[in-house]
């Protein structure tokens, strides 16, 4: 069955496979946790309870989600060293102490107050109960902040040195983690994690909307949705421009995988909108483009000169067909979201946005597009570094373990089922919660929420849990 | 010894205290899993989670920076170790995501939750097995050339390490045990407490195999435990477990609730020292010192800033999470 296959081959399918599954959930609960700080936020402000339903509703799906990135996760944090213990030995100076920092500065102060935030409202009251859902939400944000730190590195290595074992040390921490792409990555990811989880909630409010368009629940989280959609999504187009014109400056080659450019384009390079790349003959098939608009795009010229893969090395070009394809259903994707928060907008504006039930189909069906496009967005710049792992200097091949064949391609095949086993059934299990309204005196994960919720207010809830 | 080898001294003791954490922490948890099955009743697996739904992320946290620790601090332990324990690292890791996603799976299907348990009790199972025999497997040693693994990939499998693999699954059911009996009441206390009489005897012939075996794996180990003067520090080490031992024994017959898991986790913290004595200065042993594999002394420095300021801000909010849930579970709470 894996006649053929090397060890690299099978290594580079196990991380993108387990790294794939994983950052749809951290993905999503980055959204969520900074949500529901929101929606305590406003139960404490208002004394409204319909934010307290809202709260415990998408509390239960957030559990849920966030124990599955956190076991996904965990197989991240070791599989540097099973599949890639070269890597590991040479990067681990240098990134080690960005997932150490990672670790104890966010994972800990997430872990260390979930408990509270998902079992412990009647404990410790509203506002401590407040306080731990505020430490989960940045916990998550300190996560994102360090991981796209080392992996910015990864793509634009910056303040180290190479010592006499070949390990990358450090020579001044702050260009490391500051490193030249990471601004930029750090802001298009947590847009894209709030982007995703504004479509997700979004997309449940209009389902439960064109099943009663009256019910006030779902008509509050999907006004809060499509206004986080309206305001982000061009926000996030931008980001993503300035992103990719930064990857034009440090990985040229990456971005000629994206645009489809093979060949260099002396005055003026067109936007290929189609086409069908062809690695080994280097040539775009089928392609229809729009005259001289990358170079417009990403030289702000019409006649601007664009370099193609001709010239780069043969043995450093990035398998173009992914990288091209992946980055179109991105921004494809991007422009949908940009076209469902404008119409949300007029629609909102002429006083329709709970009963023009086109605008629910549609938002129904953009409700998955974040994860999708945050994939396709990671397999851009992920497969667009091929074919190192440390951009320029360590080569894949260079990176791997000394492993055997068949413990790789054993150990791939014990992931996939068992990933396809269990998250199949959690998606199962949070798409039977979104299934349900949510509805007055929802509870949380075990049953916490107070059992007569209605008319609560947070200075009386407080009194309530007091006696309890 | 110079600065640089001092830091990398600290480090190896930081890396020891996060994987003893997560021993202790994680270790009644897995315990209490792997004794699911003992507890056929819904209520009581009700109320065996609940104990330690609140606080077992955190506690897996710590195997992270375990993990985590060891690939910043000493990357080419890390390197060579995790290939040389492919196959316990891998199915540790995937038992561990069985029993994870179980915490919140049970209780979102009444027909599924069975599978569940199962789950639960499996996952918690396979990974205290596999990491019981991670450690036989680096006691016994691997196998280094140019800096990676040069071994085969079944050459964790040994009667050592599965010795070792059992002997941390009865550990862990004896700190699952005495948890349940800090943390229940009536019925299920009372099965707690049966059960942690014959897992302290069980973990008291554990501990004796494995100390038995130990020195006669190498030359090295059973130099360092006996020749003279090591003996002076080696020798307090068994008649402490003997101590310790003798005031479990006197704290489960006087049915105390505390002490039984105070005292299962000190029984562990010998053990754990005992082995750390075995080891020491070796990180992978016979081949590689703690300095030979020390990260660059700028990015061991540059760590140990964050770990002195904020472990200790970890452990207090930890702290303050047990304390939330503290006392015995209600079983009132928690059903639907």
């Amino acid at each position: 069955m894996f006649d053929g296959l090397d060890a690299i081959v099978l290594a580079r399918a196990q991380f993108a496979f387990t790294m794939s599954f994983h950052i749809v959930f951290p993905a999503f609960s980055i959204g969520l946790a900074s949500y529901l700080a929101v929606l305590e936020g406003l139960w404490l402000w208002t004394g409204r309870e319909v934010f307290l339903n809202l709260f415990n509703y998408w509390l239960k799906i957030f559990a849920i989600a966030f124990g599955m990135g956190v076991v996904s996760g965990v197989v991240m944090s070791y599989q540097f060293g099973t599949n890639w213990a070269t890597f590991a030995d040479k990067t681990g100076p240098v990134l080690g102490p960005l997932m150490a920092y990672e670790v104890l500065t966010a994972f800990f102060l997430e872990a260390g107050f979930l408990g509270v935030m998902l079992f412990g409202l009647k404990k410790v009251g509203p506002r401590l109960h407040f306080l731990a859902t505020l430490m989960v939400a940045i916990g998550t944000l300190i996560s994102a902040f360090w991981i796209l730190s080392a992996n910015s590195w990864m793509q634009t290595p910056a303040g180290y040195a190479i010592n006499d074992a070949g390990q990358f040390i450090a020579t001044d921490w702050w260009k490391l983690i500051f490193n030249p792409s990471f601004p930029y990555r750090l802001v298009h990811m947590v847009l894209a994690a709030y982007l995703t989880t504004a479509l997700v909630v979004g997309g449940v409010g209009a389902f439960h909307l064109l099943r009663d368009p009256k019910r006030e629940s779902a008509r509050v989280m999907f006004s809060m949705a499509m206004w986080m959609a309206t305001i982000v999504a061009p926000i996030q187009i931008l980001a993503g421009d300035q992103h990719g014109l930064n990857t034009l400056e440090h990985q040229p080659a990456k971005v000629m995988a994206m645009e489809g450019h093979y060949q260099s384009h002396p005055d003026g390079a067109p936007l290929l909108l189609f086409g069908l790349p062809d690695q080994k003959n280097a040539r775009v098939d089928y392609a229809i483009g729009i005259p001289k608009l990358s170079s417009l795009i990403l030289k702000h010229s019409l006649d601007a000169p664009l370099k193609g893969l001709d010239t780069v090395p043969r043995e450093n070009w990035p398998p173009v067909p992914v990288v091209f394809w992946s980055f179109r259903v991105m921004v494809g994707l991007g422009f949908l979201m940009m076209g469902l928060g404008l119409l949300s907008l007029w629609l909102r504006w002429r006083g329709r946005i709970y009963d023009y039930r086109p605008l629910h189909y549609f938002a129904m069906t953009m409700g998955p597009s974040g994860f999708v496009a945050v994939l396709a967005g990671w397999f851009t710049t992920e497969v667009g570094r091929q074919p190192f792992t440390v951009y320029g200097l360590l080569r894949t091949t260079d990176s791997a373990s000394p492993l055997a064949t068949p413990a790789v391609a054993s150990s791939l095949i014990a992931f996939v089922i068992v990933y396809f086993l269990l998250f199949t059934a959690g998606i199962v299990y949070i798409l039977r919660l979104m299934a349900a309204p949510p509805h007055s005196g929802e509870e949380g994960p075990r049953g916490d929420a107070p059992s007569h919720a209605a008319g609560i207010t947070p200075a009386s809830g407080a009194a309530n849990y007091a006696q309890r | 010894m110079d600065q640089v080898s001092t830091i990398a001294t600290v480090w190896a003791f930081i890396i020891a205290f996060a994987v003893f954490v997560y021993v202790v922490m994680d270790g009644f948890d897995l315990g209490l899993g792997i004794l699911f099955p003992l507890f056929p009743k819904k209520e009581d697996r009700d109320v065996m989670m609940n104990s330690v739904a609140p606080v077992w992320d955190g506690n897996e946290t710590w195997l992270v920076l375990g993990g985590g620790g060891l690939f910043a601090a000493f990357p080419l332990a890390y390197a060579v170790l995790m290939p040389a324990l492919y196959t316990p690292i891998v199915a540790m890791l995937l038992g561990l995501v069985f029993r994870g996603v179980a915490f919140e799976f049970r209780w979102r299907s009444q027909r599924e939750r069975n599978r569940w348990d199962i789950a639960f009790a499996g996952g918690s199972l396979v990974a205290a097995l596999a990491q019981g025999i991670a450690l036989g497997a680096i006691l016994q040693g691997v196998q280094v050339a140019n800096r990676a693994y040069a071994g085969g990939w079944w050459d964790w499998l040994t009667p050592f390490s599965i010795l070792t693999g059992i002997a941390v699954v009865i550990g862990y059911c004896l700190l699952g045990a005495t948890w349940l009996v800090m943390k229940t009441t009536d019925h299920l206390r009372e099965k707690a407490y049966r059960l942690s009489w014959w897992l302290l005897f069980a973990m008291l012939g554990a501990i004796g195999a494995v100390s038995l075996a130990t020195p006669f794996l190498d030359v090295e180990y059973a130099r360092r435990w006996f020749a003279w003067p090591n003996l002076l520090f080696t020798a307090p080490v068994p008649i402490a477990v003997a101590a310790v031992t003798a005031l479990l024994l006197q704290s489960l017959a006087r049915r105390q609730d505390y002490r039984p898991f105070v005292l299962s986790l000190v029984l562990f913290a010998l053990s754990y020292a005992g082995l750390g004595i075995s080891m020491y200065p070796y990180i992978v042993p016979r081949s590689i010192t703690i300095w030979q594999a020390a990260a660059p002394v700028e990015s061991q420095l540059f760590m140990l800033v964050g770990v002195s300021i904020l472990v200790p801000i970890i452990l207090i909010y930890t702290a303050w999470a047990y304390w939330v849930f503290r006392g015995k579970v209600d079983p009132q709470s928690g059903y639907h």
